[in-house]
């Protein structure tokens, strides 16, 4: 067996074939499937509360501040305090809510941003499930955790929880058209939906920089959409802290909280890798054409390091634009989505086919 | 309390519905309880519920000396703490006659804009976060600390100060004070252009303002709304210009009056009165008359039978002093006519037809402190 950081497939054929060799064809596949659900959930939780402390201490750093900074070499270790003091504290449980719907709606929550996670390359070979239709599936898959949201809020017998809840709906079914539309864009110039061929064809190019100026505009259009869609400021009216408390979790309290809480981190880290994937090429190196030097050096930094590296600079944009802006009023985000959004990538989508029949791009 | 639970609010139709924001929310900036009816998201009526912070203020004055009584009018709008002072101050030297020094005037005139200034960060602050920009919060709160070292450094606290008796100071200013404030004016002069880039220029931040909780001139003479919320309103209002108290007569300042009544139109007022202040201080800061910090009093006070009325300009307008004196130690009976409890009356007004965070918004541009509505 070859291990490489480069290249992730021959290790992972090397775990697969030594399964079946010394296992029956059930047990193989469940050990497997074992092997990667722990490895998510693991780093599922990890990228979790890095992000958490990210936050805080991009906040912090816009806010003239300093951020945790007590507990661990610069306050590292204060999200996983957090964290225990979230699991032990007490389960509240409301009067009169509906027990089951609130019990179940942080679940539908996690549970849509961790099968989103499955479908992306994280490096060249690590990828768990790779589907000729992986863009569609993320998609379809991310809005289910609007389901639990207006669960969440329609459950917990507080009035903020389902105006909350009701934005929330509103909010998200509206960009979910614009995020699924401007990924449609790239899809025209990949000519194809699955995501290790998407990033296999910016080989020699991301894609943001093929496609010309709808390609650019698509990125734009994705940013702000999957910022709405996973709730984050400027658009995060579902929790609205200071119109509505906290909005649809208002309710919530100890570990359930914490989903909700993890949840966001996660659908924000979710977007961005779908961005960084679709737009940024994903674990790709950064090529320029006839540069072969560059090409050389840039190709030694390990994949994983590029994509990690463009997620996080997507996510700071995230963070950037949600520490600095005001939040919209409820009618002014649908009226962005609707009336701005919307149109804007419908003809987008005109032009980039047009560049493609054409053959324009590079 | 079942029919405190139970308000009847009027022409309740069938899909109206009632949150009660407060007295425990983030907005409300303290105990502040407004019963709202709702259809969907639209306000359809509102009713603010006081009383949750009142601790009889105006019936403690009645045992109270009047130095006693300044340290209670601390208590009112915490944040112009100052300014409430002057008012009490100057209603004992006007029923005394007492000519207090031209030092002093000087000085409670820088004081109480000062005191303006790091009011109106804290509202802007507030403002900022209401509108869900938290960053703006720190940035305020960074300035608004320079103050209140300044004010530390001189009057030894940074909040309730009671820094004026009757007839003056309660001590001379600190021999930093001077420099200290010209410090701050040159720093705050820079740092204020951030506040316009982070909030005043944002796109979002005008559309959410933009025509929104109009209040036209009439209603802001019949509501008794004062301070910038009236001025934006195009009503003429302040104190300082129409009934000079300190030393405003001598100092050259513009009563910035707006046009729409909009709630953007009410932060400009307030951005544009933290500009005045500091061009009041410039001109006041150099030219403190040397001097006694304070006049000759008697130990015990007593003010001669009558009637006695001062208002002054508060941060957030018009607050007067009404006292009705036996002649004894203790006031018969005092009254204070606060700004807030004015302003917070318009809100029902304002906000009908509005959406919720249209009321968060109007409700920040208003600019109410509790302690000061319930006294």
């Amino acid at each position: 067996m070859n291990f490489s950081i480069y290249d992730f497939t021959s290790f992972t054929q090397w775990i697969d074939k030594v399964l079946y060799d010394n296992l029956p064809a059930f047990w193989a596949i469940a050990v497997e499937m074992t092997i990667i659900g722990v490895a998510i959930l693991l780093f599922y939780a990890l990228i979790g509360l890095f992000l958490v402390y990210a936050e805080r201490k991009v906040c912090a750093f816009m806010q003239n501040r300093v951020g945790p900074n007590r507990v661990g070499p610069f306050g590292f270790f204060q999200t996983i305090a957090d964290l225990f003091k979230l699991l032990m504290k007490e389960l509240v449980y409301i009067k009169n809510a509906d027990k089951l719907l609130f019990n179940i709606a942080p679940f539908i929550v996690i549970i849509a941003s961790f099968m989103a996670i499955a479908a992306i390359p994280f490096a060249k070979g690590l990828h768990a499930i790779d589907f000729d239709i992986g863009i569609l599936y993320v998609i379809a898959v991310s809005s289910l955790g609007v389901v639990g949201i207006l669960l969440a809020g329609w459950s917990s017998n507080n009035k903020y929880s389902l105006i909350g809840a009701m934005r929330s709906g509103a909010q998200i079914v509206s960009y979910e058209l614009s995020v699924g539309l401007s990924l449609v864009t790239i899809i025209i110039l990949a000519g194809t939906m699955q995501f290790s061929a998407i990033v296999e064809g910016q080989a020699n190019g991301w894609f943001i920089f093929k496609g010309h100026i709808p390609a650019f505009i698509a990125f734009i259009v994705f940013l702000i959409a999957s910022t709405a869609e996973t709730n984050r400021g400027p658009f995060d009216l579902a929790e609205a802290e200071s119109e509505l408390t906290a909005g649809f979790h208002t309710e919530y309290s100890g570990i359930k909280f914490a989903f909700f809480f993890l949840a966001e981190y996660m659908n924000m880290f979710i977007v961005a890798s779908i961005a960084a994937t679709v737009f940024l090429g994903g674990w790709m190196p950064f090529h320029v054409g006839g540069w072969e030097g560059f090409n050389h050096i840039m190709d030694f930094i390990p994949p994983f390091v590029w994509y990690i590296g463009k997620t996080f600079f997507i996510i700071w944009i995230m963070m950037w634009f949600k520490w600095t802006f005001p939040r919209l009023r409820i009618d002014q985000l649908l009226t962005l989505e609707w009336k701005y959004l919307l149109p804007i990538n419908l003809v987008n989508i005109l032009i980039m086919a047009f560049i493609v029949l054409m053959g324009w791009h590079f | 309390m079942k029919e405190i639970i139970n308000l009847p609010v009027k022409n309740v139709e069938e899909e109206e519905y009632h949150i009660n924001m407060g007295p425990q929310h983030p907005s409300t900036h303290g105990v502040l309880r407004l019963v709202v009816s709702l259809k969907g998201e639209i306000v359809k009526s509102l009713k603010p519920h006081c009383g949750y912070i009142h601790r009889g203020i105006e019936k403690m004055c009645e045992k109270d000396t009047y130095p006693q009584i300044i340290h209670l009018t601390d208590r009112m709008d915490y944040l112009s703490a100052h300014i409430n002072n002057h008012a009490v101050c100057m209603l004992v030297e006007k029923a005394l006659e007492v000519e207090v020094p031209e030092r002093v005037k000087y000085i409670r005139t820088i004081v109480d804009e000062l005191n303006r200034i790091a009011s109106h960060q804290l509202w802007w602050c507030s403002f900022g976060m209401d509108m869900g920009g938290l960053t703006c919060f720190f940035y305020g709160l960074r300035d608004r600390e320079k103050i209140l070292d300044i004010f530390e450094e001189s009057f030894g606290s940074r909040l309730l100060h009671s820094y004026y008796t009757p007839g003056g100071l309660m001590m001379d200013i600190h021999p930093n004070f001077q420099k200290n404030v010209k410090a701050f004016i040159k720093y705050f002069r820079k740092k204020i252009k951030d506040y316009d880039e982070l909030l005043t220029g944002n796109i979002i931040m005008q559309l959410r303002t933009r025509g929104i909780g109009v209040l036209s001139k009439e209603d802001a003479i019949s509501y008794g709304i004062t301070g910038p919320s009236a001025r934006a309103s195009g009503f003429a209002c302040d104190v300082r210009k129409h009934d000079p108290y300190g030393v405003y007569d001598k100092v050259d300042f513009k009563e910035i009056l707006g046009t729409t009544g909009d709630t953007l139109e009410r932060y400009m007022m307030r951005m544009h009165e933290m500009h005045e202040s500091m061009k009041i201080i410039e001109q006041l800061i150099d030219n403190i008359p040397e001097g006694d910090y304070a006049a000759k009093m008697k130990a015990v006070i007593k003010l001669p039978a009558g009637e006695y009325f001062q208002r002054v300009e508060a941060a957030r307008g018009e607050l007067g002093v009404y006292v009705v004196s036996d002649g004894n130690k203790s006031p018969y009976r005092m009254k204070f006519r606060s700004p807030n409890f004015s302003n917070l009356s318009v809100l029902d007004h304002l906000s009908r037809g509005c959406k919720i965070a249209d009321l968060i918004a109007i409700g920040a541009s208003l600019d109410y402190v509790i302690p000061d509505i319930d006294r």
